[in-house]
């Protein structure tokens, strides 16, 4: 193969061919998100579907959705770094790469979501500390920092480069101090993750996401860190078997994804719990006192019933909690991808309620229901990172030793 | 974000908010000087022992 | 001195619509429309694209002919104290682009440091903020007229009603070239005020008792949006219809119309 020098030593590689035809179908969308991105940069966000009663829609959701699937990078950091769990070593260099791809993301479409991106430093500069919009900012981008150090020795451990002493050093040195990243990057985490569920929880305009809490934090900034510590695992299970699935053999131990899928699936289950006596405050104290009933939220209009809380907490929520905590469950190789996606999808929907749902739902009482449907080009910059994230991941598996478990799993016949 | 913004006041929030991130970046930063600083000097003293 | 002191006290500049008196014409909204430079396109039939500070409800009690009955209820911004300046806007704008000022009670907007993040429009209950999703294009020539006090606004950012602030900034250069440090309650009145041909809408500050908006706010057929939620809206409303008031927030079944109000009373 003409780039066989580039390919990590002890594993097999697909021909060339394949390659190139891979990352050129993953192009031609990249190509097409791009278009529908410089539309939006140049004629502005009249190419999108929202509106003044949707201000945040399928962007605003995406960010939410791949922050907190992009959550097992920091999750599974700290367990392996802080908390000493070995055994991760063998997963945490994709769980790294799966998060350095999300938050990539996130700051790409947050880039063409503002209406003045070249002002966008302004959440910086004339940062107002008491916005939670403006912690999500300083946090993404430095726990972004963060990703790319934890993601550097990676690509430095590519054969060619590897072969240079200063990056041999760098790359030693930087895993050598990994932990202390690792901690500020959970540290980060923390914060910046329940700051997206702050969000939409200090809008007290917006009984439908409005939640009391402790101090200056809403109870949805703790439940978006543990939903995300529950759930980001979930996501780096679910694409790590995908990716097993794809390359045609096993990468990681079973041990190893056992070991995650049990922490995942405790974190899963009390999150839950917390979730469900969320809910049921909210929905009998809370919006009562603003003179609404848990049904005004999940009637009266044609998309939102109450449907998506069951396929929230029921389907999305116990039912993966409950297999991930019982060892026949995640023993279970199909109920254990199952559950895995379930809880990525669970994640993905209680964001979209949180943005989409808050926004949809009449707050004065002579108004109605708004509903929406994402334009082309919303659609079009939303896979745009998909796209790059597939390519990111084709070009990081065939020339990076991602899967450290992948030769003695998969040993070449000599 | 810098006590030179005209934004910037020295009360409660700016101090926990503005101090927690320079504290993170602080650390962010070192840490990456420490790494790069070590590997410079390892790399200059491999080429020396190379050398001999 | 102490006089002095009193009347350079905090102002709270606010509105009080009569629901009983408006007609629904509209005037208010072209003549807050052409006093702010409102950008506006050809085709304005989605109205939740447009650039409207102030935009007219129709509410109906929801009864059949011939107990029918319609009401208009114009929509400005509440400039929303909440619980001490915290309205529910503000605090949210991440690049603090937006401002309550705690000597007048106006909630402003700062267009060349909004970037465009509508985070304040998710905030608002009111629907009182608006995007600019286009640049402003105007018919040839119309940009003679447009107010020179009034700074048009570029694509990509939020903007709302401002109680046509820079009214008050010219009624109080004036009132300084005179020598005066007040300015009179007919010096400082919003477009809409005056452009009401039925006097539904009256403004002035409400810390005021000389100001006609102190007297009428206290009227038992004041309320105000969404009370319960604790907005705090500097806007009230006078009906003397109980369905009118009750579709100003929202009540449980077994609850009577006010609820809220005399709990944001108890609270304040």
């Amino acid at each position: 193969m003409i780039d066989s020098a580039l390919i990590p030593k002890g594993v097999k590689r697909c021909p060339t061919w394949q390659f190139a035809l891979a990352v050129a179908l993953a192009s031609g969308v990249l190509l097409w998100g791009v278009y529908a991105m410089l539309l939006c940069w140049i004629k502005g966000l009249n190419q999108t579907n929202m509106n003044n009663a949707y201000g945040f829609a399928l962007w605003i959701w995406a960010d939410l959705a791949v922050i907190a699937l992009g959550g097992g990078a920091f999750f599974t950091g700290l367990l392996r770094y802080v908390f000493g769990k070995d055994e991760l070593k063998h997963l945490i260099n994709y769980a790294v790469l799966i998060g350095f791809i999300c938050y990539s993301s996130a700051q790409l479409i947050l880039a063409i979501d503002v209406g003045q991106p070249l002002r966008a430093w302004f959440i910086f500069w004339h940062a107002n500390v008491h916005s939670m919009l403006t912690e999500v900012a300083f946090c993404l981008s430095a726990y972004f920092g963060v990703l790319c150090i934890e993601y550097l020795p990676l690509i430095l451990e590519n054969r060619q480069i590897d072969k240079v002493p200063f990056w041999h050093n760098l790359s030693h040195n930087l895993h050598h101090i990994m932990a202390v990243f690792a901690a500020t990057g959970a540290f980060l985490s923390f914060f910046h993750q329940g700051s997206l569920g702050g969000v939409s929880g200090v809008l007290f305009g917006r009984p439908f996401s409005f939640r009391e809490g402790v101090l200056v934090w809403p109870w949805t900034f703790f439940l978006f860190t543990w939903s995300a510590a529950a759930c980001g695992p979930c996501f780096t299970i679910a694409i790590t078997k995908m990716t097993e699935a794809i390359a045609g053999k096993k990468l990681v131990k079973d041990n190893v994804i056992q070991l995650l899928a049990k922490i995942a699936g405790w974190m899963l289950a009390t999150y839950i719990v917390a979730k469900i006596i969320d809910t049921i405050y909210w929905a009998t104290v809370t919006a009562p006192s603003k003179g609404m009933n848990l049904m005004d939220f999940y009637s009266n209009n044609a998309f939102y019933g109450i449907w998506i809380l069951v396929l929230e907490i029921g389907i999305c929520g116990i039912l993966p909690a409950a297999i991930l905590i019982t060892p026949a469950g995640r023993k279970n190789p199909k109920l254990l991808t199952t559950a895995a996606v379930l809880g990525a999808v669970g994640v993905c929907v209680n964001r979209w309620v949180m943005v989409l749902q808050t926004l949809a739902v009449p707050v004065l009482p002579f108004e109605s229901w708004t509903l929406y449907l994402p334009s082309w080009q919303e659609v079009a910059t939303t896979i745009l990172p998909v796209a790059y994230g597939v390519i990111l991941v084709l070009i990081s598996y065939r020339y990076l030793p991602v899967f450290p478990q992948e030769p003695e799993l998969n040993p070449i016949e000599q | 974000m810098f006590p030179f913004n005209f934004e910037w006041v020295w009360d409660l929030g700016h101090m926990v908010f503005m101090g927690g991130l320079w504290y993170a970046l602080t650390i962010i930063g070192l840490g990456v000087t420490y790494c790069v600083v070590k590997a410079v000097k390892e790399t200059s003293e491999g080429a020396q022992d190379s050398h001999h | 001195m102490k006089e002095e002191h009193r009347q350079d006290g905090p102002k709270k500049y606010g509105m009080v619509i009569d629901l009983d008196k408006c007609t629904g014409c509209g005037s208010c909204m072209v003549a807050c429309m052409s006093e702010n430079n409102a950008p506006f396109r050809e085709d304005e039939s989605d109205k939740l694209l447009s650039v409207a500070w102030l935009r007219l409800y129709k509410l109906t009690n929801g009864k059949p002919y011939p107990d029918t009955d319609v009401c208009y209820l114009p929509r400005p911004c509440m400039h929303c104290e909440g619980h001490n300046g915290h309205s529910p806007c503000v605090s949210v704008c991440p690049a603090t682009a937006t401002d309550y000022d705690s000597a007048t009670g106006i909630v402003s907007q700062i267009y060349t440091r909004c970037f465009g993040c509508r985070y304040c429009m998710a905030a608002c209950p009111y629907h009182a903020r608006v995007f600019n999703w286009w640049d402003p294009v105007w018919p040839d020539g119309m940009e003679k007229y447009l107010n020179p006090d009034v700074s048009v606004r570029m694509r990509g950012i939020v903007e709302k009603c401002s109680f046509c602030y820079h009214r008050l900034q010219r009624a109080k250069d004036k009132a300084y070239a005179e020598g005066r440090r007040e300015i009179r309650e007919d010096e400082y009145q919003t477009a809409c005020t005056q452009a009401c041909p039925a006097g539904a809408i009256t403004f002035g500050d409400l810390n005021n008792p000389k100001h006609a908006v102190y007297k009428l706010r206290k009227s038992p057929r004041a309320f105000r949006l969404l009370e319960r939620l604790g907005t705090n809206p500097k806007v009230y409303y006078l009906s003397s219809r109980e369905w009118v008031r009750r579709a100003g927030d929202n009540y449980l079944a077994d609850e009577a119309t006010g609820a809220g109000k005399h709990m944001a009373e108890h609270k304040g």
